[in-house]
Parts: structure tokens; sequence; C-alpha cells
């Protein structure tokens, strides 16, 4: 039998990089030294629990949000980096920072918040030359940083920066970075939020980050990384291993038996999971005593978040009541939905009850994370709480559920809404949604227009193009793309119903 | 409590106006144009009972006079409205005030105002203006989308509750207008003239029809004279798909280019009309 080694060093579809990260997290698990309870194996080998395979030592946190503006105001000693005095410095010293910026996938999530950032360097320049620095920018990024849960944010301010980058988001039509606004509707401005919402249905991004909600439960300084996970800045996450709600709820014999016995157990053992994880993470791994990204100050020890993550609410409400038919189920039943409420307040409740080590910027607490799916979950967990691709009922609807099931992760979640053409003349009426949402407790707004090439799976950002060449057995540059091929070929992740106007003018 | 017939209620609509919007359809029309889409909305049900035998699964009913429609059981395959010979539809509700309200409310933080439509709306006037009266209590703009059949200038208090129309003028020529829509458009021409004065006119349309040069230009140039800088003046694009067969032979089954539509809109704009636009 092939070895795992060699099974990756003879797969054609793999870059050279590619290649590598995979070599080297085969060799990490080859170690066992975190030992976890015959229970929790028992749990992740039935497949109720997940670990998201991100390696057996935790040599790194999973996610790394550093606060860039030391970037801006120090330098780096150990870079050996001045403080940037024009754009072009600016920029290059971000490109080889990101370089630097561990991560679960070895890209750096999260790359700053590039309005605030750049934006005193912009309005020294002017305004085409800024604009080409910033291709070049994008450029390399995109070519360099191949993973499209590399994440950068711009707002709540408008700036010329991020409008910049918004033009050329459409203009090079490309899948890397990830793109947030963070949106608060008193701080943005209409104009810039419509710039925003235009490239967001040409280009699937930037997606709008409720910025009050996240600013009442991490302050103004959070982070949106990878997907849409919610962090605090010069600090991040420390793992995120995830409960498939629906392969759990196959061990109840009731509602109520899931609520007050499997649930718990489930629970229970997931944060042992996170507990022995954070610990060796924190006491034993080299980041926190070497790093440079701690020593300089770019993170803080204190800053980092356990994510707790769970998948398949709708799959789960649906067995639990004996539902076959998922267009009756979740999304399009009140009885599931308020199970899932019930499910959902005693899964923070739980986590909520247990002091977690280290954790400091959370009072010892780990955050609850919806998690949008991998491509072998199949059919059977939904991402986080979302409704069933193709039964997703009129987006009004679709909406009020996810107001009411957002609210229960501050470390990320999220929807896509696809529209279709007509909304590019009117993006007006998508901010009309958008502020309507975010009054009503919705946290994280994606939209896009059917027909794109860049499209979103469930989070992350790949190309249509792309996924062709996988399926013909080519290589491609974008880690991810692997991804959006099983989620599309295997979750039906890219037929999603599209929000249309039903036309029924000409009398 | 006052009840109309409606067609549906679209709780988002991005079409029918400005912003984001709920717009109600309700149900009966007296125009009859040749090239309309939905033609469904024209009549009210007469309860001739052709839709309920002909429904493969089983979700009308005939009861006391009336034909019951069942919303669950219903797949939407629309043989009703294929087999319908009199314009009309079984997937109409009958609604109070109250009943629309209720709709509008779940979509109010969402939408900046709600549109009215059809069938021909102002058919219904007594019942719209308590339900613009309701809406503007929630701080919700009313828009009324109108063939422009209704004499708005003898009805003040439907204008005190209406903030804009979207006035269709399908001919200014009034004997084409007859042909087209089987209906005098006198009242129409003075309502584009009324409305405009009084700043009620959101838009003005017109759906250009391929093959009939000299009566788009009629149509698009004096409209357009008329309109001047005052209002958006949406051409829209005669399109086969939709249009009951028999009139697809007298309309033809082609669209019109955008390059041809695009003549109108420069014909239009060096009339003085700006604000001109094909969709």
């Amino acid at each position: 039998m092939k070895s795992e080694a060699r099974r990756i060093v003879e797969d054609e579809t793999l870059t050279y990089q590619q290649m590598m990260y995979n070599l080297a997290r085969a060799a990490e698990n080859t170690d066992d030294y975190i030992k976890y309870s015959d229970e929790y194996y028992e749990a992740k080998k039935k497949g109720c629990l997940c670990d998201l395979n991100e390696g057996r030592l935790p040599f790194r946190p999973r996610y790394i949000c550093p606060d860039y503006s030391v970037l801006m105001e120090k330098g780096s000693a150990f870079l050996e980096i001045d403080p940037p005095k024009d754009l072009m410095e600016a920029c290059n010293a971000l490109l080889i920072i990101y370089k630097h910026v561990p991560s679960v996938t070895s890209f750096p999530v999260f790359l700053g918040d590039l309005g605030d950032l750049l934006e005193p360097f912009v309005l020294k320049e002017d305004r085409a030359f800024a604009k080409k620095v910033l291709k070049m920018f994008l450029l390399h990024i995109d070519k360099t940083l191949t993973d499209s849960f590399v994440h950068a944010n711009i707002g709540p301010k408008a700036s010329v920066a991020g409008e910049l980058i918004l033009e050329l988001t459409e203009e090079m039509q490309l899948a890397i970075p990830n793109l947030t606004l963070k949106y608060d509707p008193d701080i943005t401005p209409d104009d810039f939020a419509l710039k925003c919402i235009r490239t967001s249905l040409k280009t699937a991004k930037p997606s709008f980050a409720n910025h009050k909600m996240f600013v009442s439960e991490w302050g103004e300084d959070y982070a949106i990384a990878s997907c849409y996970n919610g962090l605090k800045k010069a600090g991040g996450g420390t793992t995120l291993p995830r409960m498939r709600l629906y392969e759990c709820s196959l061990d109840a014999k009731s509602p109520e038996d899931f609520l007050d016995r499997v649930l718990p157990y489930y629970v229970n053992l997931q944060l042992e999971y996170m507990d022995k994880r954070t610990i060796y993470q924190n006491e034993e791994a080299a980041f926190f005593k070497s790093n440079f990204l701690v020593t300089e100050g770019f993170v803080k020890q204190d800053n980092f978040n356990g994510m707790f993550g769970m998948v398949g609410l709708a799959e789960c409400c649906n067995h639990l009541l004996g539902i076959t038919d998922k267009a009756k189920g979740f999304g399009n039943n009140k009885e599931a939905e308020e199970l899932g409420v019930k499910i959902m307040d005693r899964m923070e409740e739980l986590v909520a009850a247990h002091e977690a080590p280290y954790n400091v910027c959370t009072n010892h607490r780990y955050r609850l994370h919806a998690q949008v799916g991998i491509d072998t979950d199949g059919r059977e967990n939904s991402p986080g709480t979302r409704i069933p691709v193709g039964v997703e009922p009129d987006i009004l609807d679709q909406l009020a559920v996810n107001e009411v099931f957002q609210k229960y992760f501050p470390t990320g979640t999220g929807d896509i809404f696809r529209f279709e053409e007509t909304y590019l003349n009117t993006p007006e009426a998508i901010l009309d949604i958008i502020k309507g949402a975010f009054e009503n407790n919705l946290r994280y707004f994606s939209g896009y227009l059917e027909n794109n090439d860049v499209v979103r799976v469930t989070g992350y950002l790949v190309k249509k193009s792309e996924l062709e060449k996988l399926r013909n057995k080519k290589q491609s540059l974008n880690q991810v793309s692997i991804f959006g091929l099983g989620a599309a070929d295997c979750q039906d992740a890219l037929d999603r119903r599209v929000a249309t106007h039903e036309d029924i003018k000409s009398k | 409590m006052k009840t109309s017939r409606v067609n549906r209620i679209i709780n988002f609509s991005n079409v029918d106006g400005p912003h984001n919007r709920t717009a109600i359809f309700f149900q009966e029309c007296n125009f009859n144009c040749l090239y309309c889409h939905n033609p469904e909305t024209i009549n009210k049900c007469i309860a001739c009972g052709e839709c309920v035998k002909n429904c493969p699964v089983g979700a009308l009913s005939l009861n006391d006079g009336m034909v019951n429609w069942d919303e669950k059981k219903c797949v939407k395959c629309d043989t009703c409205l294929k087999v319908c010979k009199h314009k009309s539809s079984p997937k109409t509700t009958l609604m109070s005030v109250d009943d629309v309200m209720e709709r509008i409310k779940k979509s109010r933080p969402y939408i900046k105002g709600i549109t009215t439509s059809g069938g021909e709306c102002s058919l219904q006037a007594p019942f719209l203006k308590e339900l613009f009266k309701r809406c503007h209590e929630l701080g919700l703009t009313c828009f009324m989308d109108s063939n422009g059949s209704y004499d708005f200038a003898k009805d003040e208090e439907l204008m005190s509750y209406t903030d804009a129309v979207m006035l269709d003028v399908k001919a200014y020529d009034k004997k084409f207008h007859a042909e087209l829509c089987s209906y005098d458009n006198t009242l129409v021409i003075k309502n584009l003239h009324y409305l405009l004065d009084h700043d009620k006119m959101y838009e003005v349309r017109t759906v250009l029809l391929p093959g009939r040069k000299e009566d788009n230009f009629t149509t698009v140039s004096n409209v357009a004279k008329i309109i001047g800088d005052r209002c958006r003046y949406k051409l829209i694009r005669y399109r086969p798909f939709g249009v009951r067969e028999e009139y697809q032979k007298i309309l033809g089954d082609d669209e019109m280019s955008m390059e041809e539509a695009n003549q109108y809109v420069e014909l239009a704009k060096s009339l003085g009309c700006s604000q001109a636009f094909v969709l």
C-alpha cells in the first residue's frame, strides 16, 4: 500500500506548495503526544466530532490576527523593516510580514484593516499612482498567498484606500483575498456601502459584517478572518473543532433526550479537546515564547480565543422531529426552528458554564462558531445553522431564520444570498435589506450575482473556471479550489436559491 | 373593513420603484393589452370550474359558487392559468387591509415603501386609501403602478396618500392605444400632465414594439416632450415570452435589439427628456 507521503507526492493536481504543506501535515500527524479520552476518540470515529484536520500538534494558533498598525508605527526588528514612509514601503512591508504569519493553512488568514492601515499613505499619492501600487499589492497577494481563507477588512469608515481596493477587486476578478466591510450605518456612508454592494454582486465580495454587534462583543479591536471568523485583533483563534449535530442526533431517542443527555455529552468531549490543545499551545509549544509576532507585540497571548464550532443544526432538528422531506423541515418549519433555538440555547449555556484555560480576553470562556462545512460533510450537515441548499424559503423568511440563529456566534457565522441581474441597477434595494437585517441582529451577510466566475462556495471564494481545471485534473494555484470542488460536487453548494423579482410587469 | 382580491404579494421587489419595496398585485384590470404578460390578472374569477377539472394535483375545488385554492397542495404548474378562458386565476386571495398590513409589517425593517400594482390597482381606490394611510403611519412611502385610466385629479384624498405614481403610457396616438389596449387613452394623457404638474410622478413607462417604428416614434417623442426633465422615462423592450399566442402572432416573436431601443432613448433625450433609459 502507498504511504501517505507517496500518495501526496504523486498527486498531479497538487502544486509544489500544496505538496509541501500536505507533507508537513502528514509528518505532524505521526505524533500522538496530546492524548484524549477513549470517549473522545470514539466520538470522532463516529463522526459526531470533527477536528477539521487541525493536525495533532498545535504548533501555532489556528488563526492569527496581527495588529499591523505596530508594523506601521514601529516596523519590525526581527524582519529588519523600518516604519514605512510611503505607500510603496507600506505595501512592501505588509507583503513581507504576511509571509511570516502562521495559520492552520500556513497562509495568513487576516491581512488587516486595509482601509485604515493604508489610507494615510494613499492620501499622499496621486490617485492613479496609488491605484497602480495597490494593483501590484493585490496581484502579489493573489499569486503568493494562494488560499481564499486569506481575508482583508475595510470600513467601517469610508476611505480612498478602500475605494481603490473595491475598484481593483472588480477589475481584477480575483478570488483572493476574501474581503469584509465592517458595516455600521451610523458610520459608513451610503455611497461607500453601495460601492461595496456593486462590487460584491460582481465578485462575491466584500461581505458585510455587523460592526455594532461585533464591537459589542469584542470591542473596537476585532478582526474578520478566514471565512467569517470574528476574533480579537492582536490575537486570534486557538483552535476550531466542530460538533456534527446530525451524527450526534442519531444517538438520541427524542428531542428531550438530545437536549438532556446527548448534547451535553458531546459538548463536554469537544471542550476536553479544546482544553488540551489550548494548554499545549500556551504552555509547551514554542509559538507564544519565541515567535516575533508575540515578542514584538503584534499579538498578545491573552487575546486568543478557542472557537467552539458546530454544523448541521438543520439536519439535526429534522432528524429529531422525524422530518424526512427537507423542504418541509428546518427553514420552512416553525417547530424545527423552535427546537433549533432550544438546542442553541442549551449549547450556549453549556459552553458558557465551562471555565476554559487561558482565553483571558473572553473571561476564560470559549465562544461559539457556526462552521461553514467541508467537502466531506456530504448532504447530512448544512453549514452552521444554515437552511439546506435548495430549500431556502423566500429571502424574507431566510433572513428571519438567520436573525434568530446568527446571534449565538461571536466567532462567526454567515449566510449567502444569490441575487439576479436586475439588482446591479438597484444596489440600494440590497442596502435596505442589509440595514433592516442588521437592525434585527443579523451578523454577517454575503451576496453575489448568479453567473459570476468568482463565487462563494460556503464561506470562501473560488473561481468556477478553477473548479473546471480540477475536474479536468489540472493544478489550481488556489489551495481551496479542491474544497470548492468537493462542496460543489457533493453538497450542491453552487445551486443556491436565487433571489429574483418575479417580473410580472408590462401589463 | 374593506377587502380586495389580491393576485400576489412580493415581499421584496427591486423593480417596482426606488429601493426595496413590498409589491402588492391586485386582481382585475380594465385594459386588455396585446402584450400583457400576465393576462390571468385581468378578470375576476367567474367560477366556471374549468381549472378545477384540469388541476393535476387536486388543489382546486368548487364550493358555493367559488373556486377554492389549496396553496399547500398547489405545485405551481400554472395549468389553471393555461386552461382559463376568462383571463383570470383561481390563485387569488380575498384580503382585508389588515391582512395586507400583516404581510407588510413582516417586511417593514427591510423596505422603504410599498407599491401597488395589478391588474390595475386604481380600481381598488377605496382600499388603497386605507392601506396607504396605514403604511404612512409606519413611515413607508406608497407608490401606485397604474395604467392611467383613473381620474386622479378628481380624487384629492387618494392623491394625498399617494407619494408617487408609475404611469404606463402605452401609446400616445388615440387609435393605436385603442387597438393595443382596447381602451381609450384620453385620461392617460390627462394624468400624464396632471401627475407631472403636481410632482406625483416617479416614472413613465412605454413598451417599444418591434417593427412598429412609426408608433414607437409617435409615443416616445410626444411623451418625452411632455416629461422633459421632470421624471424618469423608462423604455421597455417588448419580449414575446409570456405573451398570449394569438397576440404574439400580431406583435411578432422578435425581441427589439438594445441598439434599436437606444435610438429611442437618444430621441427622447434630444427632446429634453434627460432621464430616459432603456430596460
